[in-house]
């Protein structure tokens, strides 16, 4: 009655006693084991967020009582601390949760949901009820929601469970499907409805699976990407076998790892190395590439098994250089702050941020790549040159230049591919081997010559072989792979998209 | 004409008879290693276990370059995956090896090798069934590269592929056996492969005169390989290898169906390579799956590309001058051997195309 | 020897749209010695690329005697009877002309058949008589690579010979000839005649005049005009789009 009476003293004065009422309860943890416990709770309901590290501090016995009978936090060894029993210990725990719960910070907000969750108690409910009233951050709405399905279905009530498992089976994750598996043996009575919960949570996560499975494949399949295209533009446009291909790759992430190094001092331009690497990986190998070519493939044109072993004898110094002057062991390279972390999308589904960049930036390569050939002047000649180098020789192109250009075009979108390979793997002297094989088997399921052949076959080879990983373990996954496109050759010997008749536009 | 040696290059007239010279006088030598080995070590021609055991090696790798210089020199396939057919003979033998360990593993199981009883195998996988027989295990060291050539031929030939795509496809070959054969659960030993090999038809093998004999085994294989290529090549079939090489279709205008003499020379090569490594594995008594990597392969094309290809003399010429230069050179400068390998590479193809045996040719033609 | 009849019905071959032969009906007779002329682009190579199996029809028939050829391989095809001379000179330059005849000699194509095969003093003295024939007796043991252009065509011609096929495709034989060996190579094919049916495909009309025999023109890759050679001067359809000015 008095406690009522008081109660509604304070709802009528609320400004004005709000500080006198959190004042209050902080004495009541000076008192008694029974006075601790209430003002605990008090101190809970008001949702005062100074009281959050006194609760914290009473419950780790960093509390100390000072002369006047309040309490204040223990300085050094000051004191003697704050005694609590279980009793206290249960009502903190309560207390501290819902402080939580209200705590202005995000992380914590969804800590202390998590905290509920696994506690899994029903006094929990009106608690995480008016919480997600108030809970405006949506990932930390869900784990909420799924706190508060938990706690229902632990509740006595099977009404409060039954909406528990609806919440459950919407949410559908694997915890709440393992929660869901527990109460179904632990409540026989409510197992038609747990059923079908679990088949709608496996639903779920199955299309889950699929869009991840989708999204690594495509990430793969970027990578592929971009490092078939400047094999695209060399072999499929030229006709050259760059073997050394492989080793471009690997100098645009060695580039990256140089631009890296030398910013590192320069506060300003630090965070911006990794843009700043693609437009000197691709000069870098550029130049190598035109080097590569007036000094030595030139020679060999007309003869491409003489220009695979060369170039493959090529990029064995190449690589034996890097190691001598940067050593056998991998480099790191950093991620900036912007590509960094998980992207959640609904349904729980997980995206890396550094992948979808990839992604990006393979496509906004290839977007370039094909504006370059089809909408510049290079592009033309390059054209011209491919379909008939006497004739384009005659009206004036200079094919040796266009060759170097070309050359150099290719090597130096490896190089940027580099750039992206340096975020996923490891930089390493023999970085490029393991793409060599990967870019040819693309190129050769495309289509030799067609752009869009590359980006599709790029893409099917990534998802393919992301598709059979889980069963097959990726190592058969790729000999599978192999296979499949050596199978697929004999049905199409040109590709995916193979160049038919006199047209020969690439 | 009938008299050269090579129908992929032509010799200047008297050029035949002092490579033929050269060669008897080559294989001589290395006859006599063996015996000079058994001479006491302070003698001048005494000759020690390393240069035996390494001439051995090289005369392995002169088998496998023969079986390359058949396939490219001649018929214009480049197989950059000849390599997985000499590793495929060498794993055939190597496990008629491990069978013939019996219980004097580390383990001491009767049937199992030991990686086996390590991985918890309770017993012998199918794969293994019919290996503890040294005629079996022979033949299938010959078999089994010959059946894989035929599959990855078939496809590759009737459907077109050739040139940088075929080589390319053999790439990946051995590429995708490497990575199978790297793994455990194949039960061929993973990463370690096999190896302490404990006897060979009764004979037990770390001791100087078993090394000898397969030294001599190796030796005679590759007289033998060495003829019957010479024979193979000298007959029209040769001279048909050739027309494939220069110009497929005309040939098949003319009647010849190329996709069965392209697969016939193919599979022949493949088997050369088997037998080639069937001989490698008792020698350096190891064989893992390293020996599948891509680089082995292409290292071997660049032997007979350096030494002459189409000529076959030229394949031993490479093969035991660059495999020479690079005992040689990573013994004292291992970093440099990685450039003059690449140097070689670039330097064959560009300055010397027809390789260090072309240098006695007729300057005729391209 | 009795050859067989090539017969062309209905033939179209479509590339990406472009049709390269439309509608092409074609008869020659065992035995009989045809001149197919055409411009650019009206479908002559193409028409031998179905026959000899390189190009399969989009639709029609082509058979020869009673084999359909659309449906067999360029081996088969030429082991049927039907041997080509393409355009640009291919004879294999490695090999000495007696080892391309010996190469085109008719005898048994397998990978073993040719492993043990012996050069018998029949086979000999065809590919002697052959090289006669196209006037390369001596240069026997040369390599083919350092013949002459014109050399080069009659080597081409021979190894047909030496397939003794009953039909013979011969696209462009003079292309490039001087006038001595133009007619050296009208001979040459005006004596293969007769005993085995020969299409000629050409540009030069002195060329064609000089085989005397019956002439088809092509254009659009369809049959324009057939008859002789004065006939399809006259025709005004053949002036117009292939002779006139």
């Amino acid at each position: 009655m008095l406690r009522s009476l008081l109660v509604l003293l304070l709802l009528l004065a609320a400004p004005a006693r709000a500080q006198d009422a959190f004042t209050d309860a902080l004495r009541g943890l000076g008192g008694n084991f029974q006075s601790q416990a209430e003002a605990v709770e008090k101190l809970g309901a008001l949702g005062d967020p100074r009281a959050l590290p006194l609760l914290q501090a009473l419950a780790e016995g960093r509390l100390v009582k000072t002369a006047d009978g309040t309490v204040q936090l223990r300085e050094g060894d000051a004191g003697e601390p704050v005694r609590i029993n279980n009793r206290v210990r249960v009502a903190l725990r309560g207390a501290l949760g819902r402080l939580q719960l209200l705590s202005p910070v995000e992380a914590e907000r969804a800590a202390a949901a998590d905290g509920l969750f696994r506690s899994r108690s029903p006094e929990n409910i009106p608690l995480l009820e008016d919480a997600l009233g108030r809970e405006s951050s949506p990932a930390v709405r869900e784990r909420m929601a799924l706190a508060l399905a938990a706690s229902r279905l632990a509740a006595p009530q099977e009404g409060v469970k039954r909406q528990g498992i609806l919440v459950l089976a919407e949410g559908g994750s694997a915890v709440a499907r393992g929660l869901l598996l527990e109460a179904r043996a632990a409540h026989p009575a409510l197992a038609p409805e747990i059923d079908a919960a679990i088949a709608a949570i496996d639903r779920r996560l199955m299309l889950k699976t699929a869009a991840e499975t989708a999204f690594q494949g495509l990430s793969l399949g970027s990578v592929l990407l971009l490092a078939a295209l400047g094999l695209a533009v060399t072999f499929g446009v030229m006709g050259v076998i760059n073997m050394a291909h492989g080793e471009m790759v690997m100098l645009g992430a060695y580039t990256t790892v140089m631009v890296q190094e030398a910013l590192r001092g320069i506060p300003a331009l630090a965070p911006l190395s990794l843009p700043l690497s693609v437009p000197a990986a691709f000069l870098v190998t550029a130049a190598v590439g035109v080097a590569l070519e007036r000094g030595l493939i030139r020679h060999l044109y007309g003869r491409p098994l003489e220009t695979l072993l060369m170039t493959f004898g090529v990029g064995m110094i190449i690589q034996q250089a890097v190691r001598l002057i940067f050593g056998a062991q991998n480099r790191e390279v950093l991620s900036p702050a912007w590509m960094q972390g998980t992207l959640s999308l609904p349904g729980g589904i997980e995206i890396t941020q550094n992948r979808l960049w990839i992604i990006l930036f393979a496509l906004a390569v290839l977007g370039i790549t094909i504006a370059a050939i089809r909408f510049t002047r290079f592009g033309l000649e390059m054209r011209a040159v491919v379909q008939n180098r006497r004739i384009a020789a005659t009206m004036g192109i200079r094919t040796g230049r266009v060759d170097a250009m070309t050359f150099a075009f290719g090597s130096g979108i490896a190089g940027m591919a580099g750039v992206a390979v340096s975020q996923i793997d490891n930089v390493s002297p023999n970085l490029g081997t393991g793409y060599i094989i990967d870019s040819f088997m693309v190129v050769v399921f495309g289509g030799v010559g067609s752009l869009a052949g590359t980006m599709i076959g790029a893409f099917t080879l990534g998802i393919v072989n992301k598709m059979l990983e889980p069963w097959a373990g990726a190592v058969l996954a790729k000999i599978a792979v192999l296979v499949g496109i050596m199978l697929f050759i004999q049905r199409r010997p040109k590709g995916l998209f193979a160049l038919k008749g006199r047209a020969a536009e690439p | 004409m009938s008299a050269t040696i090579s129908m992929g290059q032509r010799l200047r007239p008297g050029s035949a008879t002092i490579l033929r010279g050269i060669l008897l006088a080559g294989l001589a030598i290395l006859a006599m290693l063996p015996v000079l080995n058994r001479l006491p070590p302070e003698s001048a021609l005494y000759v020690s276990d390393f240069v035996v055991s390494v001439s051995g090696k090289w005369i392995c790798y002169a088998i496998l370059a023969l079986a390359i210089d058949l396939a490219w020199g001649y018929a214009g396939i480049l197989s950059l995956g000849h390599g997985a057919f000499f590793a495929l003979g060498g794993y055939a033998i190597g496990m008629h090896l491990m069978r013939m360990i019996g219980p004097r593993g580390v383990y001491g199981h009767p049937v199992l090798p030991d990686f086996m009883v390590f991985l918890g195998y309770t017993e012998l996988p199918w794969t293994w069934w019919g290996f503890s027989s040294f005629p079996f295990a022979f033949a299938m060291a010959l078999v089994v590269p010959g059946l894989l050539a035929g599959v990855v031929g078939y496809l590759a030939f009737r459907s077109r592929i050739t040139g940088v795509y075929l080589s390319i496809i053999t790439q990946a070959m051995t590429y995708a056996l490497m990575l199978a054969f790297f793994r455990n659960d194949m039960g061929f030993g993973g990463n370690n492969g096999f190896t302490d090999f404990k006897e060979l038809l009764g004979m037990p093998l770390n001791t100087s005169g078993a090394r000898a004999l397969l030294f001599y085994a190796a030796l005679i294989a590759l007289g033998g390989a060495l003829l019957l290529c010479a024979h193979l090549t000298r007959s029209k079939l040769g001279r048909v290898l050739v027309a494939v090489r220069d110009a497929e279709s005309r040939v098949r205008f003319l009647g010849y169906d190329t996709v069965r003499v392209k697969l016939t020379v193919f599979v022949l090569s493949a088997m050369l390579a088997g037998l080639a490594g069937a001989l490698y594995t008792p020698l350096v008594g190891i064989i893992n799956p390293g020996e599948f990597s891509p680089g082995n392969s292409i290292e071997a094309v660049v032997w007979v590309a350096v030494g002459g290809r189409g000529t076959l003399v030229g394949a031993l010429v490479g093969a035991f001058s660059v495999n020479a230069i690079k005992t040689w050179l990573t013994s004292f400068a291992p970093d440099l051997w990685l450039f003059v390998l690449g140097g070689l590479f670039v330097a064959v193809t560009l300055f010397l195309p027809r390789g260090i045996v072309g240098l006695l040719h007729k300057g005729d033609g391209k | 020897m009795k050859g067989a009849r090539l017969y062309l019905d209905g033939v179209s071959v479509v590339f990406d749209g472009f049709r390269a032969l439309n509608n092409l009906s074609l008869i020659v007779e065992p035995g009989e010695l045809r001149a197919i002329i055409g411009p650019n682009g009206a479908g002559k190579t193409t028409m031998m690329d179905i026959i000899t199996g390189k190009t399969r029809p989009t639709a029609g028939t082509v058979t020869f005697g009673e084999r359909d050829l659309t449906k067999l391989d360029e081996a088969t095809i030429a082991n049927l009877g039907i041997g080509r001379k393409f355009q640009k000179p291919t004879v294999f330059d490695a090999l000495t002309v007696f080892e391309n005849l010996e190469l085109a000699l008719k005898a048994p194509r397998d990978p073993w058949s040719c492993l043990r095969w012996v050069l018998g003093q029949e086979a000999r003295k065809k590919i002697e008589a052959t090289l006669e024939e196209i006037g390369l007796a001596e240069r026997a043991q040369d390599r083919a690579a350092i013949l002459s252009h014109g050399q080069r065509q009659w080597l081409e011609i021979g190894m047909l010979l030496m397939q003794e096929p009953q039909l013979l495709l011969v696209d462009e034989p003079v292309a490039g000839m001087t006038d001595q060996e133009t007619e050296h190579t009208a001979g040459l094919l005006r004596r293969i005649a007769g005993t085995r049916s020969v299409v000629v495909v050409e540009h030069d009309l002195e060329f064609v005049r000089a085989l005397g025999e019956k002439v088809t023109v092509l254009c659009e890759g369809a049959v324009l005009s057939e008859g002789s050679i004065d006939h399809v001067q006259n025709d005004p359809r053949v002036i117009e789009v292939y002779l006139g000015r």
